[in-house]
């Protein structure tokens, strides 16, 4: 029923009345509470939980519940804006069906692998999952063991979890989700820079006068940068531009001066062109590139990341020798981008030759500064470290970097894929502050720093994501431990990797989260999560910007972080069950201790009373285990980055400030790296100085096009392209339970154009399967709408727990970083023949 | 079939649905009960409301939500086709709200002349709704209900 406004008045007249006649009436019977005490609601800051830009919020609660939240106007990033998810923070932790309890699979009143899940106590939870890892560890050792992590832990929920598997288990298989999102340009940054993330900022966005987007859908992807992008090329629009491209047409093409679509895989090749094009046109930085670039020839022809049994491996060259180089010069680099003319690139990429030469022109005019953009497009590609370490290139050609507003900026996807994910260094290579595990100094200085005795960390790299997905299947890695992510639904290939991994019966699989997602039905513990502002945090995002929140309302029932999860399961352990047997007896003073003593009260991570805590905000870790859990954790962290071109701030300077880009040196943060005057780290006299190196200098490398794992063929006659829509976050377990977010993108389709639609006797609306080598899925078609494929390709995103688009991708990995290509694989598509 | 208000959170709900059916299958609420191997029929395209009434905010500063379709509307480097309802000149030919007045603030709170182009896609923030229910019911709690006590 509708109500004019004059029916509304004249309803409501006798309350509000009532309201202004009685100035002894009770105040309840007013129409508008005006007590200050009532209506005064407490605000605190916090960084956004979804993506990596790393927005701040004002979380607005009253009486223990967030009841409102608005982008933070005192917040350099995003200065009071937030995007439709940011806006709807407010309800993400409201979700009818939050876990409140663990949930054990249970028959009989005992484990079971096929079990139903029933609600158990924490005690019963840890005490099974514990048995198993150390039955586990005693059968077939340390590598049985695993856990996969996310870029959405907080910093010391990462640093934590990295200690307990390397410095407690004695095992590098622990990984990030950020695997398949950052890994690709981690190895970019580490193969060119010697030092990783961005040389850049944000304040490179309206310093610019050229935004070039390679595969990334800022507008839907990373917004609130998107409205910087936006605001800087409407606000000066005679000097101005934005190329964009990908391999269809998004809504980032709505403010595109140069709009191209690419066949996939072939960014490679327009890359090279480019570089091409500088040196033919004699537009090189020849001082720049004399003083401070090495070159190098990558080798090629190096394998798909399959299992070593597939076809392709089996035929490459390199497999095993992926990340090799030589030498070569200058001439020699000339000669070899010169096979990547404007008319073979044009015709293998699909871009006009006068587009090509408009893109190259961007990057070749001296008088032009150019930001360059990239997420997933480049990184989740076969040859992802290589599209990262070509983009460097071009900008390396033309010095153009590492100043306002020339800067290829590798944006993040997840908000702390930065912070945690790289920086603690969760990999199963890495450790904090860009130190690897196969190198015995940084190993050394980690066992120093984390007081415990040599010879703890093993040498050898532990399992990363794809590969545990592998080890689970053929039974060869046994306790699994997933926190903060939902890889069931993200990991690709579920149906012959994932899947049949977890539900091996040789396997036991422990879920944390929030709420039960499609992980979590596929595990065989629940343990129930506190997330985002139950607990305190902090996250850092791609402009290496690390910012604090404090815990602002309780976690419902029994549900605990994962911080708290990782130090309370370390006790059930003690160092004679897990750590070598030569390392004890060398250091018996270790010996009987838990692991909760070595790694967490060894004297640093408990140094912090819990008086230092802040008295208007609870604590939940803290109060439980007795001192200042994440300032303990955090300032020996920062240990490892202090002094090292990785500084960071003291603890409680984050509380107070909106974040500060590292490294922070003498209280200054740092904006542009590697440059003299801007980066205290560049040493005088250096002009520009990639220290990351040896010798100080960044290089370029030669590497070739080579085609993507599987391409569309007469059966599977169409690429598939998967991805994220605006209004939900990767698997949507936070934001499918948004009402209002859910209504604006409820389910998940697959968008094609019509032309190929047609082709197939399909209609807008019609229900289809769409088809791989690997497995399908059911959808509608979408013919209209935000995303315009080609003919040829189809998109589909991944959001939806009910359509899961993994049941048909291929996990493809890059052989240098391991991370799946998500952006290509063969389908078919036909229609199921029901309405 | 999606579509369904489910309540399964408690502990009680649990063990009810665990005693029932195969509670392990179909743990995920989001799947309405569909075993992860097995694949549900896709729901149907489902129409966006269109009946231009206001929808009441769940507090001040959230971004209304678009009461109407916008199916074909241009928002690009050429035009806005939102403006031309939704600009302060043109409210009183389109009786439709003006946009929020920190829409004409620029980054550092100075108010333009115009809409600020860091506000100029309105896609960012305002979206449409279908008609459908939700999938999960959310227990966010409206702050007057709160202080009200209830």
């Amino acid at each position: 029923m509708k109500l004019s406004r004059r029916d509304y008045i004249k309803a409501n007249a006798v309350a509000v009345a009532a309201g202004v006649a009685g100035m002894t009436a009770p105040s309840a019977a007013s129409n508008l509470l005006t007590e200050s005490s009532k209506t005064a609601l407490t605000w605190s800051k916090a960084p956004c939980r979804f993506c990596g830009t790393g927005c701040s919020v004002m979380v607005g609660t009253k009486e223990g519940k967030v009841v409102a939240t608005h982008g933070d106007v005192k917040a350099e990033v995003n200065r009071g804006l937030n995007c439709v998810k940011g806006y709807f923070l407010s309800k993400i932790m409201y979700g009818k069906d939050r876990l409140k309890t663990p949930l054990l699979r249970m028959k009989d009143g005992k484990y079971h692998k096929e079990g139903e899940f029933t609600p158990v106590s924490w005690d019963v939870a840890f005490d099974t999952m514990a048995d198993k890892f150390k039955s586990a560890i005693k059968a077939k050792g340390p590598t049985s063991v695993g856990m996969f992590g996310s870029g959405q832990w907080t910093v010391w929920e990462g640093y934590a979890a990295s200690k307990l598997m390397k410095a407690g288990f004695a095992s590098n298989n622990i990984d990030p989700n950020a695997r398949h999102c950052m890994a690709s340009a981690v190895g970019g940054f580490m193969r060119t820079f010697g030092i990783d993330e961005p040389m850049g900022c944000y304040d490179d966005i309206e310093a610019t006068d050229t935004f070039v987007l390679w595969g990334s859908n800022m507008a839907e992807m990373h917004p609130i940068l998107w409205t910087r992008v936006t605001d800087r090329r409407l606000s000066a629009p005679d000097t101005t531009k934005v190329a964009v491209l990908s391999t269809y047409e998004h809504r980032c093409y709505d403010l595109a001066d140069i709009p191209m679509i690419f066949t996939p895989q072939t960014d490679l090749a327009i890359l090279n062109f480019i570089a091409n094009y500088i040196i033919q046109n004699d537009k090189v930085n020849q001082n720049f590139v004399s003083k401070h670039v090495n070159f190098r020839r990558g080798n090629d022809d190096i394998g798909y990341g399959l299992r070593p049994e597939h076809e392709l491996q089996k035929k490459a060259k390199n497999a095993d020798k992926a990340g090799g180089s030589s030498e070569m010069s200058f001439e020699e680099f000339k000669t070899f981008v010169a096979d990547y003319t404007v008319e073979k690139v044009s015709k293998l990429s699909g871009v006009s030759e006068k587009h090509l030469v408009e893109l190259a022109e961007l990057y070749a005019d001296p008088d032009r500064k150019v930001v360059s953009f990239w997420t997933m497009g480049v990184n989740q590609h076969t040859r992802g470290v290589w599209c990262n370490n070509l983009i460097y290139n071009i900008h390396l050609l033309v010095g153009k970097i590492s100043t306002p507003g020339n800067s290829p900026f590798s944006l993040t996807g997840q908000p702390s894929a930065c912070g945690t994910a790289r920086e603690v260094g969760t990999f199963s290579h890495r450790l904090p502050a860009d130190m690897v595990v196969k190198n015995p100094k940084h190993r050394a200085i980690a066992e120093k720093i984390w007081k415990i005795p040599a010879g703890v960390i093993p040498p050898k790299p532990g399992f990363h994501a794809v590969l545990q997905n592998r080890m689970l299947k053929d039974g060869k890695l046994n306790a699994y431990w997933v926190m903060c992510n939902n890889n069931m639904q993200a990991a690709p290939n579920l149906n012959e990797e994932g899947y049949p991994g977890y539900r091996n019966p040789e396997n036991f699989i422990v879920v944390s989260d929030p709420y039960p997602t499609v992980t979590a039905e596929a595990a065989d513990l629940i343990l129930p999560t506190a997330m985002w502002v139950e607990k305190e945090g902090a996250y850092g995002n791609a402009e290496r910007r690390t910012q604090f929140w404090h815990q602002l309302v309780e976690a419902p029932g029994e549900a605990r972080s994962d911080l708290w999860q990782l130090m309370e399961f370390s006790k059930r352990f003690t160092t004679d069950e897990v750590w070598p047997a030569d390392v004890l007896k060398e250091n018996p003073e270790y010996k009987g201790k838990t692991l909760y003593d070595v790694l967490y009260k060894n004297g640093s991570v408990d140094k912090y009373p819990l008086e230092q805590t802040h008295k208007d905000y609870s604590n939940q870790e803290s109060s439980d285990f007795g001192f200042y859990v994440q300032k303990g954790l955090f300032e020996e962290y920062a240990a490892f980055g202090r002094g090292h071109a990785h500084d960071l701030a003291p603890f409680d300077t984050y509380h107070k400030e909106r974040g500060l880009r590292w490294p922070v040196v003498d209280g200054k943060e740092t904006k542009w790296r590697f440059k003299e005057g801007s980066d205290p780290y560049a040493k005088p006299g250096s002009d520009y100085d990639f220290y990351g190196k040896p010798d100080g200098r960044a290089i370029i490398f030669a590497l070739p096009y080579e085609p993507a794992a599987e391409s569309p063929d007469e059966e599977y006659d169409l690429w598939l392209s998967t991805g994220r829509v605006l209004e939900h976050w990767h698997s949507g377990s936070m934001t499918q339970r948004v009402p209002e977010l859910y209504k604006a993108f409820p389910d998940a389709v697959v968008f094609m154009h019509p032309d190929d639609a047609g082709k197939r006797g399909l209609r807008r609306g019609q229900e289809v399967k769409i088809i791989s080598r690997r497995g399908e899925m059911v959808t509608r078609v979408e013919t209209r709408g935000r995303n315009k494929p080609p003919k040829g390709l189809v998109f589909v995103p991944w959001f939806d727990a009910s359509q899961l688009i993994n049941k048909v991708t291929l996990d493809a990995t890059d052989p240098l970083s391991k991370q799946t290509d998500f952006k290509k694989c063969a389908v078919k598509i036909v229609a199921t023949g029901r309405a | 079939m999606k579509r369904f208000l489910i309540h399964i959170t408690t502990t009680i709900g649990l063990l009810a649905l665990a005693s029932t059916a195969a509670f392990s299958d179909g743990a995920a609420t989001l799947r309405q009960g569909e075993p992860i191997a097995s694949e549900p029929q896709a729901p149907k395209i489902t129409k966006v409301e269109n009946n231009d009434v206001k929808r009441v905010r769940n507090y001040p500063e959230q971004p209304p939500t678009i009461p109407h379709k916008t199916r074909d509307y241009e928002i690009s480097l050429n035009a806005n086709k939102c403006m031309s309802c939704h600009a302060r000149t043109r409210t009183g030919e389109s009786q439709a709200p003006m946009v929020s007045v920190t829409h004409y603030m620029d980054r550092d709170n100075q108010v333009l002349a115009t809409v600020s182009p860091r506000r100029y896609f309105c896609n960012q923030c305002h979206v449409t709704q279908v008609t459908a229910p939700p999938l999960v019911e959310n227990e966010f709690t409206d702050v007057e209900n709160i202080i009200k006590g209830e």
